[in-house]
């Protein structure tokens, strides 16, 4: 008999928590303390040693955050997850787990530009080098990739540009490299696409986005596949004694989940991004409804797309589940379907016809759209990002990101579809 | 997935002495991980490793053959090529399970055991899976896909 396969919509509620067992407490407990007793010295022992699960200190784990870890980690079809404080911690976490000085990695040029300021900026401070690339391009992908190259990194869905990733073809060039594909996932959300399904090998998320899905707290989840072969060679920090956590073998002793366990002892353990666990059980709040959710955002959007087209003040717009999008087959193949067509998230950009101040007009004019830095909030969102997200990246840097100077980026949200179109249309007159 | 979470559930609350064979006692070893483990969880670990006397507090003995108290379970932490005289011996000894370790895939062992109706596990950590469905890997942050509205025991 074959295991029963539970669904998203099931797993956003039940995946990571199930009644407490010492009070029986059927929502989930909210463990805010610091730290854990033990039972004895031997038992202390042997938590130090990682030879019996369970917690010690709340830096490390805590069963509030684990719920959160396993949660996320059931949705994407992931072997483990390791949570963190921001979507950025998570991303650095799961970079600097795997990278020392004189690694290089290859990532898409499509990303959201704090990334692009950790791998060109902070990352290269420590001696790891980054190539970017336009990851829609394979064979620019496979002669960036060098001797040294230890990972590839990119969006499956990319913010703001919206280019959507290949997961599969890019997770064939990176293997052939024999290193591992990491994929941030945040715009696309785990009910939409999964990467490991088509071959991702680390998943990392911005929880504060879809996830938590309320615009309340930050939080990031990085999620491993349990598939990458981290005994090819190449990543000795994965099969050797750890200099980091006494002498343990990460990829002999965890096996699948070596990565994770490995990220926990030697990574967050020290460099200290830990996840609260308030912060933690909020973002589990939202997740329980990230399905719903989820379908309204992209019905919305779709709705706005189209509406947008056919609006005589604007010049363009991009989003990827519309029919006309350059890569639709892509989100065809990639991303689930709502109300029978592609889902393409919450997220859109358009260019508001006399550019720049144009779009600025339009922004200052929303009734009840926001103009905030955030996205995947409950509430339609709207900013400039080149004067704003990518402010830090100069116009080559920005064009590349797919930062266009007259983009608008929407987040759209759960509103009444015809309050929104209204919003934008009055926002449209007084351009 | 070759069991089910309930199949793992019986097999694992049905046995409760293991022979460990391979045991290292050397602590930073995978096998001395898991006997350790189990040991804490409850369970009786018979070590089988003709290097030692003595692990974890208890006698070790040489082999199979040698062993004087009932055994419920043979986890095996050796090369996959070794496995088989193991599971011959085990099988006539009257052992419950097999448990070939995580890396350890000897198939015709395994199909050995199946064919005479005992429980088999193949390529699995026992502490992990252990660990995975009664507590503890959860806290690991690994997916435990354990789903239940129960109260744990």
């Amino acid at each position: 008999m074959a295991e029963h396969r539970f669904q998203a919509e099931t797993l956003a509620i039940h995946a990571g928590q199930i009644p407490d067992a010492a009070t029986g407490a059927r929502a989930l407990p909210i463990y805010q303390t610091t730290s854990f007793v033990f039972d004895s010295a031997e038992h202390a022992a042997a938590l130090f040693n990682l030879q019996t699960f369970g917690n010690v200190y709340s830096r490390l784990s805590n069963p509030t955050v684990a719920a959160l870890e396993e949660r996320v980690a059931a949705l994407e079809g992931g072997r483990a997850g390791l949570a963190s404080a921001s979507g950025m911690a998570a991303e650095t976490m799961a970079l600097t787990t795997l990278l020392q000085a004189g690694d290089h990695v290859v990532a898409a040029a499509a990303l959201y530009g704090g990334t692009v300021s950790l791998l060109a900026v902070n990352l290269r401070k420590f001696g790891i080098e980054c190539t970017f690339v336009d990851a829609s391009d394979l064979s620019a992908v496979a002669a960036a990739m060098q001797a040294n190259t230890r990972a590839v990194f990119a969006e499956s869905l990319g913010n703001p540009s919206l280019q959507v990733l290949d997961i599969q073809a890019v997770a064939e060039v990176a293997h052939a490299h024999g290193v591992p594909l990491m994929v941030d996932n945040t715009v696309a959300s785990p009910f939409l696409c999964n990467p490991i399904d088509w071959g991702a090998d680390v998943v990392i998320h911005s929880a504060t986005k879809y996830l938590g899905g309320h615009g309340t707290t930050l939080a990031g989840v990085i999620v491993e596949s349990g598939r990458f072969p981290w005994d090819n060679g190449k990543f000795p920090g994965m099969t050797e004694p750890s200099v980091g956590y006494h002498g343990v073998k990460f990829w002999e002793t965890f096996g699948d989940f070596a990565f994770t366990m490995r990220a926990r002892m030697e990574n967050l353990r020290v460099f200290g991004a830990t996840l609260a666990p308030t912060s933690a059980w909020q973002i589990l709040q939202g997740i329980e409804t990230l399905p719903l959710r989820m379908e309204r955002h992209c019905r919305n959007a779709l709705a706005v797309a189209r509406h947008l087209q056919n609006h005589p003040k604007v010049s363009w717009v991009h989003y990827p589940g519309l029919p006309e999008h350059p890569q639709h087959a892509l989100v065809k193949k990639q991303m689930r379907c709502v109300d029978g067509v592609p889902g393409g998230s919450g997220l859109l950009v358009f260019g508001v016809k006399g550019g720049l101040p144009a779009g600025v007009r339009f922004i200052e004019s929303a009734r009840f759209m926001s103009h905030l830095a955030n996205i995947g909030d409950t509430r339609t969102l709207i900013i400039h990002p080149a004067s704003t997200t990518h402010r830090q990246l100069d116009e080559a840097q920005q064009i590349k990101a797919g930062v266009l100077p007259d983009m608008v980026r929407m987040s759209v949200g759960l509103e009444h579809i015809d309050d929104i179109l209204w919003d934008i249309d009055q926002a449209l007159e007084q351009v | 997935m070759d069991h089910t979470n309930a199949d793992l559930r019986r097999i694992l609350q049905s046995c409760r002495t293991i022979a460990v064979v391979g045991l290292s006692a050397d602590w930073n070893r995978p096998s001395y991980f898991a006997a350790k483990y189990m040991q804490t969880a409850g369970y009786t670990v018979v070590p089988v490793n003709p290097r030692y006397t003595e692990v974890l507090g208890h006698r070790c003995y040489p082999d199979l053959a040698s062993i004087d108290v009932p055994i419920d379970m043979v986890d095996v932490f050796r090369r996959s090529e070794d496995v088989l005289p193991i599971a011959e011996q085990a099988l006539a000894l009257g052992v419950r399970c097999l448990w070939q370790q995580l890396g350890v895939e000897n198939t015709q062992a395994q199909a050995l055991w199946q064919q005479a109706g005992r429980d088999a596990v193949m390529n699995r950590c026992v502490k992990i899976e252990h660990a995975r469905l009664f507590g503890g890997l959860h806290w690991a942050g690994v997916n435990t896909q354990v789903i239940s509205a129960q109260r744990p025991r």
